[in-house]
């Protein structure tokens, strides 16, 4: 039997303005939602998720309009409904969990203060009662010290525990409706796994129906009964969500499935000399240790990987290589000669050996730059190419990476997408002609369909240039696609290292364990699989 | 009444100006600018068309101006007639030339003291936040000291001990002022030496002038553009206060500074004369002020 | 708790160390004159005997380190030396004029800050709209005017007329309420001018601070404009609008001079111009010193009041 609708949308549009002209976020969107129903919306940065997903509140963000169609919420029109009625459903009836809970708590008051500002205005509850029910809701959170966390301010509370009291304070009114934004996408993966948990529990108990808004597949499998796919403001497909998962209809949905199946092989171990050698590096900031004793080799034609979660030391390990940061002990031997620590004291070819690729190629492309001197100073200074020779060496590294030279040369990165400004990283990483090039964290910032062209790039520079790769990432799946030796990283310690199919395979030590297994996975019952091992394994979560 | 009609009398010059310009810059501008202009505030345009009007008028003062600068042409206090439209001063000069010949003296000295005070500050501004460390800090600390006396008082204080002349003037000023020029400069320079492309630079071994010149200075453009124009008119306010309390530019040097406290007399007899040159100041600070805003405001537009 | 006392002590004590490098510079930047003070004061004509006597006055003989010891413990214990133009101790010709200057200020302040700072949020709530744009255009008018400017129009307005007095005479006997109907110009001159800038940084400020997520996250629970203002917006609005007020009051004390030259009203910025006039370095020492110390002040409360305001810092792990 099927339960009344809850939510409906119809031909909704919804417009934002950039100067003074509105442009289409959303073009024409339906959504239905039934009673205690959990939707997974899922799409590309600029699909029009969280704007959506706002327009189910009846709210537009500033500088964006509802410029058409029907919301409509358990008979209430939300467009046509008098502000004052909007408001007395949100917070009441529909409840919001943003993405960053540490940026949308208010800095000014205790966490169960903001929590019992919604029954008590909304005069559900009195605040005593509010006060008792935030403590059971915080305990079925899984929060820890439930009676005493909520006294606490919010900057005095860790992320995921944030996350979780924002949760929390969203069902206190017991809201037929709950939207999630990304709720765990700025969450480290093991961190994730117990906020995902904590959600969908509480969900279930209330039977509270919910849109959850996420860029992340194996995350939306584990939550929602049905999933629906945006792309630039509309949709291409809604189903179930086994369904969908076992047979997705449209073109563009295989192709989200896709690249998680993009995974070379691993290479046979190198012999000889590595191009670069860590040596039991202690290194930090002031008085801190960040890193210690670390060590680990690279090869020509290899690609080590180096994992971990925020804090663990990765990026550190890349300024010790770089000579930004002089390690307080140990070493780095390039191609087994010691480099000197800080890259002042390197020469002009030690530098010119070993380049790097950013995180977010945004900042680290000068904006008033065009590419002809983006990717012509490196080749200028270090090979000392002038005049017509740079001008085809640049048009050469253009072609290499994919990028038309004729159409590109003379643009500034301001006109790339992110993929083509990512590309030029690459290009000028190139242009050096080095030997190894470090990787921080390079498509962490791309939609995933662009992620898959930048990799298989990597890969086929990789094998026509011979170059060693030091590959940072959080991203699991990205090592899988492209390393051949895996470092996992812990609070600036090397925990285990080896090669990517016997570690996957076969992790040797708890960490490890424990990060791989938390990495959602596209089966929906992997949650539930993971939740009953890890209660049945001890209290290792 | 007559402060109704002529408050409603500027605003309709103010629109008339505003929208004449607007219209004669986007005819103007090649089509890559247009929309620029197009959607430019009544403010803007009327701002730069006033900023034109005063260059021009400095440019070529002895050509426009009927008298010589410090010409004695007839008795004092002289009512507004032809041929003296403006009337004459307390020494029978002719008050409108000498208001032409103020744009030049006035304007110029204002900004040549700012551009000194802008390359200085700003060279050390940069140079500090791309070292960083210790030399950052002493001369970040000793900085704050300077700028914890108040302008003004700082200028006063330094006039007193060098005297007043034309050149220590410009070069008290500039100090003054490079401190806040320094303040500014450096931290904008610090929110671009934290950038990825600087480390990529500083990591290829880029030596410091190139750094500065190719990767700092052109992201830097345009928060110092908008500085200098804020700067030049605290400098030009400052000079004219310096001059009105007579420890600025000095006679028989045409100043509009000198003028109103030269003629404040005529005040307590309901004569406007003396507010002329105050005027002019306060037009050429708002027409600068009015071009920054809009700037700012484009600038900060883009980001989102 | 103890962390925001050991705060505040370092701020004091920062302030001190200001206090004392600007009482340096103040003091060392007669050193810097190239040439001999005396000379340059009693001009070129001046014997060698009459220039003798001028250097044993003033302490020249003394190496540099001793007089500066010696001006600093004076200054300390109120003692601020000699006029050399009217022959009168400093603190003499200071005491009353400094009363009067500060009353000014506060009057100024008193006017400015309300209307300020209602303005400012008003401008922010309704961004964008004819109200906002019109008090922008009418306070970057305010901001470009100079003090002078505003204080002749404001005397043609208001003082021709014979409503209010354009100069200002205080005795012992003048009374409270005849002081606040005299100043009344003065103090409006240096309202509009302040109250312009205030206006614009509170606006700024409050903007800055709508675009917080946790704002939206207070819209999005359903709260009413008025309870997101009060509730979730001025809470940390504190520390930001604490740090405007304290530097437009800063700017006030600059302010001052011009509008009491104009006004001709006996306080330190007239006395002040008078001694740059006659180059009475001890006098303009003396006054230097004294506004650098308000200013330094002025900020130094707002560093404290902005500690304590932010939660952050209140309540530490």
């Amino acid at each position: 039997m099927e339960e009344p609708a809850l939510l409906t949308i119809r031909g909704l549009r919804i417009e934002g303005r950039s100067g003074d002209e509105w442009h289409p976020i959303v073009k024409g969107m339906d959504l239905t939602l039934r009673r205690g129903e959990v939707l997974g919306l899922i799409g590309e940065s600029g699909a029009g998720k969280s704007t959506l997903g706002l327009a189910a509140m009846g709210f537009a963000r500033d500088g964006c309009r509802i410029s058409g169609g029907t919301i409509d919420f358990d008979g209430i029109d939300l467009r046509s409904a008098p502000e004052s009625r909007r408001r007395g459903l949100r917070g009441k009836r529909i409840a919001y969990v943003a993405q960053s809970a540490a940026a949308s708590f208010n800095p000014a008051h205790k966490l169960i203060d903001q929590y019992c500002e919604s029954p008590v205005v909304h005069g559900v509850m009195p605040r005593d009662r509010a006060e008792a029910d935030a403590v059971e809701l915080y305990r079925r959170m899984r929060l820890p010290n439930p009676e005493e966390i909520g006294f606490r301010y919010p900057h005095q509370v860790s992320g995921g525990q944030l996350q979780r009291a924002m949760t929390a304070m969203a069902m206190a009114c017991r809201p037929d409706l709950i939207i999630f934004d990304e709720p765990t996408t700025a969450l480290d993966v093991t961190t994730q796994i117990e906020v995902l948990a904590a959600i969908r529990d509480i969900v279930r108990q209330f039977g509270t129906a919910a849109i959850y808004i996420t860029h992340d597949l194996a995350v939306v499998a584990q939550m929602a009964d049905r999933i629906k796919v945006l792309l630039r403001g509309e949709e291409v497909e809604e189903a179930e969500t086994r369904g969908m998962l076992a047979a997705p209809r449209e073109e563009y949905t295989r192709s989200l499935w896709a690249v998680r199946s993009f995974a070379r092989a691993e290479r046979p171990p190198a012999t000889g000399t590595p191009v670069v050698s860590v040596r039991d590096v202690t290194a930090g900031y002031g008085a801190v240790d960040v890193l210690t004793d670390v060590s680990f080799d690279i090869h020509a034609g290899r690609t080590v990987a180096v994992v971990g979660e925020s804090g663990s030391g990765k990026s550190t390990t890349a300024r010790v290589i770089t000579g930004l940061l002089p390690p307080r002990k140990g070493e780095v031997l390039f191609n087994g000669k010691p480099l000197p620590s800080g890259f002042k004291a390197r020469s002009r070819d030690e530098l010119r050996q070993c380049q790097m690729i950013y995180q977010m190629a945004d900042t680290a492309l000068n904006p008033k730059l065009r590419l002809r001197e983006l990717i012509g100073r490196p080749a200028e200074m270090y090979l000392g190419l002038k005049g017509k020779a740079l001008e085809t060496r640049i048009r050469d590294l253009l072609a290499l990476i994919e990028l038309e030279p004729g159409k590109f040369i003379d643009r500034l990165p301001g006109e790339l997408s992110g993929g083509q400004k990512q590309r030029i990283g690459i290009a000028r990483a190139l242009a050096a002609e080095p030997q190894l090039i470090i990787c921080d964290e390079v498509t962490s910032a791309l939609d995933q369909i662009v992620q898959e062209g930048i990799l298989k790039l990597l890969d086929r520079l990789q094998v026509e240039l011979s170059l060693a790769y030091m590959f940072i990432t959080h991203d699991l799946a990205t090592v899988k696609a492209i390393a051949d030796e895996v470092v996992v990283m812990q609070h600036g310690v090397v925990v285990e290292r080896g090669r990517k199919a016997a570690l996957f395979a076969d992790p040797k030590e708890d960490y490890t364990k424990l990060l791989l297994s938390s990495v959602p996975e596209m089966d929906p019952d992997w949650l539930n699989r993971l939740l009953a091992e890890r209660s049945g394994s001890g209290p290792q979560a | 009444m007559t402060v109704l009609l002529s408050v409603l009398g500027g605003l309709g010059l103010f629109f008339l100006i505003g929208s004449a310009a607007r219209a004669g810059l986007h005819a103007a501008a090649p089509s890559r600018h247009k929309p620029t202009f197009r959607d430019m505030p009544l403010t803007a345009s009327f701002g730069l068309a006033v900023i034109l009007f005063y260059v021009v008028l400095a440019c070529l003062a002895p050509v426009i101006a009927p008298y010589g600068e410090s010409e004695v042409v007839g008795a004092q206090y002289l009512p507004w007639a032809a041929p003296h439209y403006l009337g004459t001063d307390k020494l029978g000069r002719d008050m409108l030339t000498r208001l032409i010949y103020g744009a030049r003296n006035t304007v110029g000295i204002a900004f040549a003291t700012t551009a000194l005070a802008f390359v200085v500050g700003s060279v050390l501004g940069i140079w500090a936040a791309l070292m960083g460390g210790r030399l950052d800090q002493w001369l970040s600390r000793f900085v704050d000291a300077l700028m914890a006396i108040p302008a003004l008082i700082f200028s006063l204080l330094l006039l007193t001990i060098f005297g007043t002349s034309v050149m220590t003037l410009i070069l008290v000023i500039a100090a003054v002022d490079a401190t806040r020029v320094y303040r500014l400069a450096r931290s904008v320079a610090q929110g671009i030496v934290v950038m990825d492309y600087i480390e990529a630079a500083r990591l290829r071994g880029e030596g410091m002038w190139r750094l500065i010149r190719r990767e700092i200075l052109p992201n830097a453009m345009a928060p110092l553009a908008a500085e200098f124009g804020l700067r030049f008119c605290f400098v030009f306010l400052a000079i004219s206060a310096l001059s009105f309390l007579g420890l600025g530019i000095k006679p028989p040097t045409a100043d509009w500074g000198s003028m109103v406290r030269e003629n404040a007399t005529l005040i307590t007899f309901g004569d406007i004369t003396p507010l002329l040159p105050a005027g002019a100041i306060a037009l050429l600070t708002v027409a600068v002020n009015f071009v920054v805003d809009w700037q700012l405001h484009r600038a900060s537009g883009l980001k989102e | 708790m103890n962390d925001i006392w050991r705060m505040i002590g370092q701020r004091l004590l920062l302030g001190v160390l200001t206090l004392f490098i600007i009482s340096v510079v103040i003091f060392g930047a007669t050193e810097l004159l190239p040439g001999d003070l005396a000379r340059e004061l009693l001009g070129q004509s001046a014997t060698e005997e009459t220039l003798a006597a001028m250097r044993e006055q003033l302490g020249l003989n003394d190496p540099a380190p001793l007089r500066y010891w010696n001006w600093l413990t004076g200054v300390l214990q109120g003692d601020f030396g000699m006029s050399m133009a009217t022959k009168k101790p400093i603190s003499e010709l200071v005491g009353v004029r400094l009363g009067n200057t500060l009353f000014l200020a506060f009057y100024a302040a008193a006017l400015a800050v309300p209307v300020s700072l209602l303005l400012g949020v008003l401008a922010a709530l309704w961004r964008n709209s004819i109200f906002d744009r019109a008090s922008n255009a009418m306070a970057l008018t305010a901001i470009s005017f100079p003090e002078f400017f505003v204080a002749y129009i404001l005397i043609l307005w208001l003082a021709q007329s014979g409503l209010f007095p354009s100069m200002v005479r205080i005795t012992g006997a003048t009374s409270m309420g005849e002081l606040l109907y005299m100043a009344f110009l003065p103090a409006l001159t240096l309202t509009l001018v302040v109250t312009a800038h205030m206006m614009r940084m509170t606006r700024a400020a409050i903007i800055n601070l709508l675009a917080s997520p946790y704002i939206e996250m207070a819209r999005l629970k359903g709260m009413s404009p008025v309870r997101v203002v009060l509730r979730h917006a001025v809470p940390n609005a504190l520390a930001p609008i604490v740090n405007v007020v304290a530097l437009n009051l800063a700017y006030l004390i600059t302010g001052v001079v011009v509008v009491e030259v104009v006004f001709v009203y006996p306080g330190l910025g007239q006395l002040m111009i008078d001694a740059v006039s006659n180059r009475d370095i001890a006098v303009v020492q003396a006054i230097a010193l004294i506004f650098a110390a308000a200013y330094v002040l002025l900020n130094l409360i707002a560093d404290v009041l902005s500690t304590i305001t932010n939660p952050r810092l209140m309540h530490r792990r």
